[in-house]
């Protein structure tokens, strides 16, 4: 069987064989097939089975719209379910396997819910599977998700990539059929930059699918022709396999283009493009949708779209049938029957559910006027139909017109609500369109090809106009207005076989009934009841059936029973393309210090920190945990000298006449008579009197600070302090750069830190303790000449200083720091060193910085002043942030030496049970102390510090651990700070 | 969405951080404890023309006040809070 459907024209090219496999069969179609189109050439007619029933499903439509014929692409990583074959371009060596059954396609065992249909009609999960509970997650939910659903991920990690792009243009089309194709044109020829896009690979839309003709040629060779024409402008982007999927604010359309999914191999290439089209005028040229009528088993494999199977016949030569049917409200379906019957099919019959039609019937077709399709027999394939007259038609394949909806989607995005056209019988654009939007063609309505031509015209005519393009004064291309009549049938009436509404999600109309019955009668209830419009086809054929048969239900009329808001994607977009190169590692930056390849090179292990890896801790030979490792570079700060990369803290540069007194306003301390040469711990507030960051800051001249923030909230304290400047103080003399990237900055600490740095510190400058004291800071040279500042501040309680070079140099300064530290025995430390080192000495970091505590809670209230103006001392006075039961930052030691504290653990007092009502406070750092020989904690305990000695239990039903803590007092090291001013 | 900047112009909504309700004012130093909490966490909801605050982080850092149709997102005046290149 090789092609036996195949015919004679149509727009492939037969000079080429592209082989193909579905469900393991060897075919062969030729390029410009689609797979649907190389099944139907091949005679496959059965191709999946239906969501919820299993019934046996065909190829329905052409287009985007298909709700059948979904496939799994490609195999293994590659595979993609739920492919519509109708829109998948053939390739040479293309592979598709058909989805959703158990066993063979044709013989599939869940077959059975046919069976058991009246138990599963709409919201039967609702109601069947409520009891017992317990059956629920065991026994219920496993066995719908194994039956029912769509195709099988590769639940592997998508190898292809997918680029973003962004484009502008003066005018964006979209739809490249007959309007969109004359709109084009009119546009470029106008000089306006012009992009026209189109899902489809071949242009020219149902010019392709069509007979007629465009000024004495054929549709589809004007189409070529037209297409040349634009492909040779400079001003004018062509997009075929692009889908404008979503119309959003200010003029923006979302478009994702197929790059390479039409190949058989990508060759590395995108295999999607999502792109972001800004535009100044758009015209809407997206077509119409057929859509069925509702009958007795319509939903069997040969029972298609008229305009479907006139598209197979004339643009891919292949026929659905050989003994053709057609069932129809309109006119538009008679000529499905003249266009099959110049093919070469026999035409079996012309139903039409009106008295008259204008048009007339091809040889040897039986007319019956005022006559509906009732019922349909043929279980893996159509075999006859049942007319409401009582006679039955042989026939493989039924063509069904039930009239044109206009594809308004875009029009909706914005809020826009379609309005009812009574002459063709759906939902066109309503008035309320996105900005800058213009419709044309069938999607505005206008379904005659005379039509499209001329509104295409017209509307790229008038947008250009708008912008100042100016247009030239010729005609649209000449077309007739063929017939369109339509009425509105879209269900037939009886208690039969079961009508489908919508194909993909089984919906019956009798679901629709049930829905009304039980209350569900607003459109978005009818929706999410029954999932009527809902999957990967968005109901783009059964919307206006549902509708029709709950306005029937209700006695009112369609456009009072209303219609969905469409809202974006129009069709399926990956979410690879959303994702574009934005996985894994490249998600976000990753920002590394200059210290990073010498830390490298000394095996440190690294942690993220926010975007910044830092050094966690250097393991040497012999560590085999990382505590030993971590021990003794904490144990080595304290006995002799470390360095530690402090580079990821936030720096801020902060200039001007009237940067003391900005400094006083953004920091809830004093900071007006910091003298120059001094560094100041500063605590910043949000207005709301909560902590918001600490960090030091240092006064290098008279109109010249360096504000340090911690890592995690430099971004966000640049940003407060951009809008305290030019918000609230716009007319303070300052100005702010984040200068954190610029300096390499390196804590030196230890009792030896000086004599390491009088090493590495030019000689003219004095760093003896008297000449730079403790919170001293000034600009220096290090190692001849180079520039440097040094802050002597200790966040560890040794005697400790940073230093910071221009981030050129940071490679080479911890190098050279290193090598003069060597005869000190210089270690270097990570931030788990740095870490103990800093709640050994009850330092805040993020854990108690955490956005509901305030300076009272930790320990700082008496620096907030209440002197002066600045952020958040007014509210940090509310009664409630300063209760004396408030929550207090205080030390936490072991009861029993060994054991090990742990952060989260929630603080119970002895004897009551850990619960939630009990719950004082919670440990937010611990860590071994090498210098205490014990673990250590900090955390916040209400009334802590009239609670010293005190013991309370620490409960950790997290890590099922609950030990007895005593309150202590969080500086566990040199609590008189001696050793920093040493 | 695109906010047209006054120094960088039309630019996509990415390099915008927002903020809020523009229109309301910090209280003076000494004002009443209700005046700072009506300031802090009192804001209008309104459906249709709002003015706000949005900076402008990943261009200019200028922040800019924006007067946005809440329901259409209409975008109808942009002007920096703090005028540029003002010698103070």
């Amino acid at each position: 069987m090789s092609q036996s459907n195949r015919t004679q024209g149509g727009h492939i090219d037969r000079s080429k064989t592209l082989r193909f496999t579905f469900n393991g069969s060897r075919l062969e179609g030729h390029p410009g097939d689609t797979l649907a189109s190389a099944l139907i050439a091949n005679g496959v007619r059965l191709v999946g089975r239906s969501f919820k029933y299993h019934r046996p499903r065909g190829i329905f439509s052409a287009g985007s719209e298909e709700p059948n014929a979904l496939v799994e692409l490609r195999r293994d990583a590659h595979r993609e379910p739920n492919t519509r074959a109708t829109v998948t371009e053939l390739f040479d060596g293309l592979a598709a396997n058909s989805q959703n059954h158990r066993g063979p396609l044709r013989y599939d065992l869940l077959a059975v819910n046919d069976y058991l249909s009246p138990f599963l009609t709409a919201g039967f999960y609702y109601k069947t599977f409520m009891w017992p509970k317990a059956f629920w997650e065991k026994l219920y939910e496993p066995i719908i998700r194994a039956s029912a659903g769509l195709g099988r991920l590769s639940m592997q990690e998508d190898p292809d990539a997918y680029d973003k792009g962004f484009l502008h243009c003066d005018l964006l089309i979209i739809g490249a059929g007959p309007a969109g194709l004359s709109a084009a044109l009119t546009a470029a020829r106008s000089g306006a930059r012009v992009i026209l896009a189109d899902e489809d690979f071949r242009l020219g839309g149902r010019l392709n699918a069509e007979t007629l003709e465009i000024s004495g040629d054929s549709g589809a060779d004007w189409a070529q022709a037209t297409v040349a024409e634009l492909s040779s402008m400079d001003n004018v982007r062509l997009m075929p396999r692009t889908t404008v999927y979503g119309a959003y604010d200010h003029g923006i359309y979302g478009a994702i283009e197929r790059k390479t999914d039409h190949l058989a191999d990508g060759g590395g290439k995108p295999r999607q493009v999502l792109w972001r089209i800004y535009s100044r005028r758009a015209i809407l040229c997206a077509g119409a949708t057929e859509r069925s009528i509702a009958f007795g088993n319509n939903d069997r494999p040969g029972i298609m779209l008229a305009g479907s199977v006139r598209a197979y016949a004339n643009r891919w030569a292949a026929l659905p049938g050989r003994r053709v049917a057609v069932f129809t409200n309109n006119d538009d379906g008679w000529r499905t029957a003249s266009d099959l019957a110049a093919q070469g099919a026999e035409i079996a019959a012309i139903v039409d559910t009106r008295e008259r039609a204008s048009l007339a019937a091809p040889a040897g077709a039986a007319v019956s006027m005022g006559t509906s399709v009732v019922d349909t027999k043929g279980r893996h394939g159509l075999k006859g139909v049942a007319l409401s007259n009582g006679s039955t038609v042989e026939c493989d394949c039924l063509a069904v017109s039930g009239g044109w909806s206009p594809n308004v989607h875009l029009t909706c995005h914005q809020r826009g609500r379609p309005v009812w056209r009574d002459d063709i019988a759906g939902f066109a654009p309503g008035p309320d369109l996105p900005d800058g939007m213009r419709v044309a063609g069938a999607a505005n309505g206008s379904l005659t090809l005379a039509a499209a031509l001329r509104e295409g015209h017209e509307q790229a005519s008038a947008a250009a106009g708008e912008l100042g393009f100016s247009t030239v004064a010729k005609t649209p291309p000449a077309a007739e207005d063929e017939a369109v009549e339509a009425s509105a049938f879209f269900h037939v009436k009886n208690d039969g076989p079961r009508a489908w509404i919508d194909l993909q999600n089984d919906v019956t109309a009798k679901d629709v009934k049930l829905a009304h019955q039980e209350g569900f009668r607003s459109v978005e209830h009818l929706k999410r009841y029954t999932t009527l419009g809902m999957a990967t086809d968005q109901g783009k054929t059964a919307n206006l059936l549902g509708l029709s048969v709950m306005a029937e239900c209700t006695g009112r009329t369609i456009p009072e029973t209303g219609t969905t808001i469409f809202r974006p994607p129009y069709t399926p977009v990956p979410i690879g393309a959303f994702a574009g190169r934005a996985r894994g590692k490249e998600f976000r930056p990753t920002r590394l210090t200059t210290s990073h390849k010498w830390a490298e090179e000394r095996g440190a292990v690294f942690v993220e920190a926010g975007q910044w890896l830092r050094a966690q801790w250097f393991p040497q030979s012999g560590e085999t945990r990382w505590r030993e490792s971590v021990d003794r570079e904490a144990a080595a700060v304290r006995g002799s000298v470390g360095i530690c990369d402090v580079t990821t803290l936030g720096k801020i540069d902060i200039q001007g006449r009237d940067a003391a007194e900005f400094l006083n306003k953004v920091y809830a301390n004093g900071f007006a008579k910091l003298a120059v040469g001094k560094v100041r711990y500063g605590l910043m507030l949000r207005e709301d009197g909560i902590v918001m960051d600490d960090g030091t800051t240092a006064r290098l001249g008279e109109n010249h600070f360096v504000m340090t923030t911690t890592t995690a909230n430099a971004v966000s304290v640049f940003r407060h302090m951009e809008f305290c400047r030019q918000c609230l103080w716009p007319g303070l003399d300052v100005h702010l750069i984040s200068a954190t990237e610029q300096w390499a900055q390196f804590a030196v600490a230890g009792p030896r830190s000086r004599d390491l740095l009088r090493k590495a510190v030019d000689p003219e400058f004095d760093i003896s303790s008297e000449a730079f004291p403790f919170m001293g800071c000034g600009e220096v040279s290090v190692f001849g000449g180079t520039p440097a500042r040094l802050f002597r501040i200790s966040f560890s309680g040794e005697l400790a200083y940073e230093i910071a070079v221009p981030a050129r140099y940071g490679d080479a300064m911890i190098r050279a720091l290193m090598e003069v530290g060597e005869e000190f025995g210089v270690v270097p430390y990570g931030t788990e060193a740095l870490s103990v080192l800093r709640i050994e000495k009850g330092h805040p970091v993020a854990a108690e910085l955490c956005g509901q505590t305030t300076a009272r809670d930790l320990g700082l209230g008496r620096m907030v002043s209440k002197k002066k103006d600045c952020i958040g001392n007014t509210l940090s006075e509310r009664s409630n942030l300063n209760r004396e039961d408030g929550l207090s930052l205080v030390g936490f030691a072991p009861v029993m030496r060994n054991d090990q504290l742990s952060a989260g653990a929630h603080f119970v007092s002895r004897g009551k049970p850990a619960s939630t009502e009990n719950d004082e406070g919670w440990m937010t750092s611990v860590a071994y102390s090498p210098e205490l020989g014990h673990s250590i904690g900090l955390g916040f305990i209400a009334g802590g510090h009239e609670r010293m000695g005190e013991i309370i239990q620490a409960a950790d039903p997290l890590r099922g651990r609950t030990i007895e803590v005593r309150i202590v007092s969080p500086h566990f090291v040199d609590p008189e700070g001696e050793r920093q001013r040493a | 969405m695109r906010i047209p900047c006054p120094l960088c112009g039309a630019r996509p909504l990415e390099e915008f951080v927002y903020r809020g309700d523009a229109t309301v004012t910090r209280p003076e130093e000494g004002a009443p404890m209700e005046e700072w909490v009506s300031y802090v966490y009192l804001r209008n909801n309104p459906k249709g023309a709002h003015r706000e605050h949005w900076r402008h982080v990943a261009g200019c850092g200028s922040w800019l006040i924006v007067d946005r149709n809440t329901l259409t997102h209409e975008i109808t005046r942009v002007a920096e809070v703090r005028p540029s290149g003002d010698a103070r």
